[in-house]
């Protein structure tokens, strides 16, 4: 059975290393403060006995005040895995950092997001619409798109 | 003197035989070697999240059998488990048997499309896809008889399955069991040591295994690099715990790597459907479930092994009758990823065995 860690063991561990970077925790998941995610995520990914080498998923959720990102991590070398997440206030032009440098595997998935969410990604190689034409007005997945 | 060369770009697709579907290769040549390769994706994107979102959890259960079609049983399958984490419903056992049987097989069936496509792409055109598809035909005939459908099956529900299954089937069952072993040493004969399959996959679009982690590779893909990662073992759901089976892995990670998986994991999957089938108990196959659900406020992740690669789906509610969110890991959109590595340095006619090892179906890629 894969150990679904809680948000708030592993938040201890972070906020000792990387002092201001969670915002809340809970047994679910991790919510981290949007400026210091890519160093939150490299720490996941490069301490030992973290190890979270694999990406399953990441998506995100419009809730009007804010838009929550979620990534799934799992370790595939200790079998266990993670739910963090982060938010972005802004809604004219949101915009976070792409996690593409640690993971590849966010490649087509912050591409599907800024596609259909209209999430910027700073740092993502190629980032361009994936499933809508170029040109195309607007983002399905926002909530106010009818 | 040396010759003035210029790369040369072509596009393969939307609608080219060899691309499974509508999906676009632009790839760039220098001479026959390919330089570089850019998938264009969308020609199929029907925007089932956003549709999903304005419906009842129970009217989507159709549309999941819509994202891989030659698998919709263990699509029904990855997001009911998910409704039923978020909500927390309990299943029959007799329902979870029944559930593991046609999730194996569904991958048998997907498999064989999967198998038998490849070697189309390879140029043994139709032959080993038909051999393939007689076995599929069986399978197809056993879905037909529980659902009624031969395609797009609608068979699970929150709570259970829709019937339990009829007199028929059993026996039919048994009869298919008995038989698809020696099947797939038929195919074992006339594939494994093939000339024409050994020098078009052998060595050919290889995927390291550090590569294919960092890539988020499921499925056959991720196991073809040597990576023995299955959510049936490492994350068991129905009663995954209680069967016995192995994980097949490649060494190499090259497209015959990943064929030869697919070859295993069909033996596997009637190895397990075979002890479900002597485990399956009586009693009831569906938890009485209000027509309309609402679960409580909150999210959930339901993944399954889906004969393509880790199928999820991230459910959250805010306790009305429709998904606030509803979004699918699509595991071949994320397995596409690694095209771009296995295919440099290759032939522009290798392209087309590369792209057809990965095993896509457009309908879950674009959704």
């Amino acid at each position: 059975m894969t150990l679904a860690f809680s948000g708030e063991e592993i938040a201890s561990q972070v906020e000792e290393q990387l002092p201001g970077s969670i915002v809340d925790s809970s047994q679910d998941s991790l919510v981290v403060n949007s400026e210091s995610w890519l160093a939150v995520a490299t720490f996941l990914k490069d301490t030992p006995g973290l190890d979270f080498d694999y990406l399953t998923s990441i998506t995100a959720v419009d809730y009007y005040d804010y838009f929550e990102m979620v990534y799934q991590l799992t370790s595939l070398k200790h079998n266990h895995s993670l739910v963090v997440k982060t938010r972005c206030y802004e809604r004219e032009k949101p915009k976070l950092p792409s996690v593409v440098s640690l993971w590849r595997g966010a490649d087509f998935q912050e591409r599907e997001i800024y596609d259909l969410m209209g999430i910027s990604f700073d740092g993502h190689p190629n980032l361009k619409r994936i499933f809508l034409w170029q040109g195309f007005q607007g983002h399905p997945l926002r909530k106010d798109y009818l | 003197m040396a010759l003035k060369t210029e790369p040369f770009v072509i596009n393969v697709g939307p609608q080219h035989p060899s691309t499974h579907g509508v999906f676009r290769m632009r790839l760039t040549l220098d001479g026959e070697v390919i330089v570089d390769v850019e998938p264009v994706l969308g020609y199929l994107h029907r925007g089932i999240e956003k549709l999903a979102e304005g419906r009842t959890y129970t009217q989507n259960i159709p549309f999941t059998d819509r994202l891989d079609y030659l698998a919709s049983m263990s699509n029904n399958l990855a997001y009911v488990l998910a409704v039923e984490k978020l909500a927390g419903i309990p299943v029959p056992e007799r329902a979870e048997y029944l559930r593991v049987i046609m999730a194996e097989l569904q991958r048998i069936a997907s498999h064989l499309v999967g198998v038998g496509a490849f070697l189309n792409d390879c140029g043994a055109f139709m032959t080993p896809l038909l051999y393939m598809f007689r076995e599929r035909e069986k399978i197809l005939d056993l879905f037909e008889m529980v659902c009624g459908q031969r395609l797009t099956y609608n068979y699970m529900r929150i709570g259970g399955v829709s019937h339990d299954i009829p007199a028929e089937f059993l026996p039919a069952l048994d009869r298919f069991v008995t038989t698809m072993p020696g099947f797939i040493d038929e195919y074992d004969q006339l594939l494994a040591e093939n000339e024409i399959l050994l020098a078009r996959a052998k060595g050919v679009g290889i995927l390291p295994e550090e590569l294919a982690i960092n890539i988020s590779a499921s499925g056959p893909v991720l196991r073809g690099s040597g990576v023995r990662w299955d959510i049936r073992k490492a994350d068991p759901y129905s009663v995954y715990d209680r069967l016995e089976f192995d994980i097949p892995t490649g060494s190499v990670g090259d497209c015959y790597d990943r064929y030869w998986v697919r070859i295993q994991e069909m033996r596997q999957s009637v190895r397990i459907i075979r002890q479900a089938v002597e485990q399956l108990p009586p009693g009831e196959v569906r938890t009485e479930v209000p027509h309309l659900l609402h679960p409580p406020e909150g999210e959930a992740y339901g993944h399954i092994e889906a004969p393509k690669g880790e199928l999820g789906f991230y459910l959250v509610s805010d306790n009305s009758i429709a998904p606030y969110r509803f979004h699918v890991r699509a595991p071949t959109l994320i397995n596409l990823t690694a095209l771009r590595d296995m295919m440099i340095g290759w032939k522009v006619a290798d392209a087309v065995i590369i792209f057809g090892s990965i095993d896509i179906c457009l309908a879950e890629v674009d959704r």
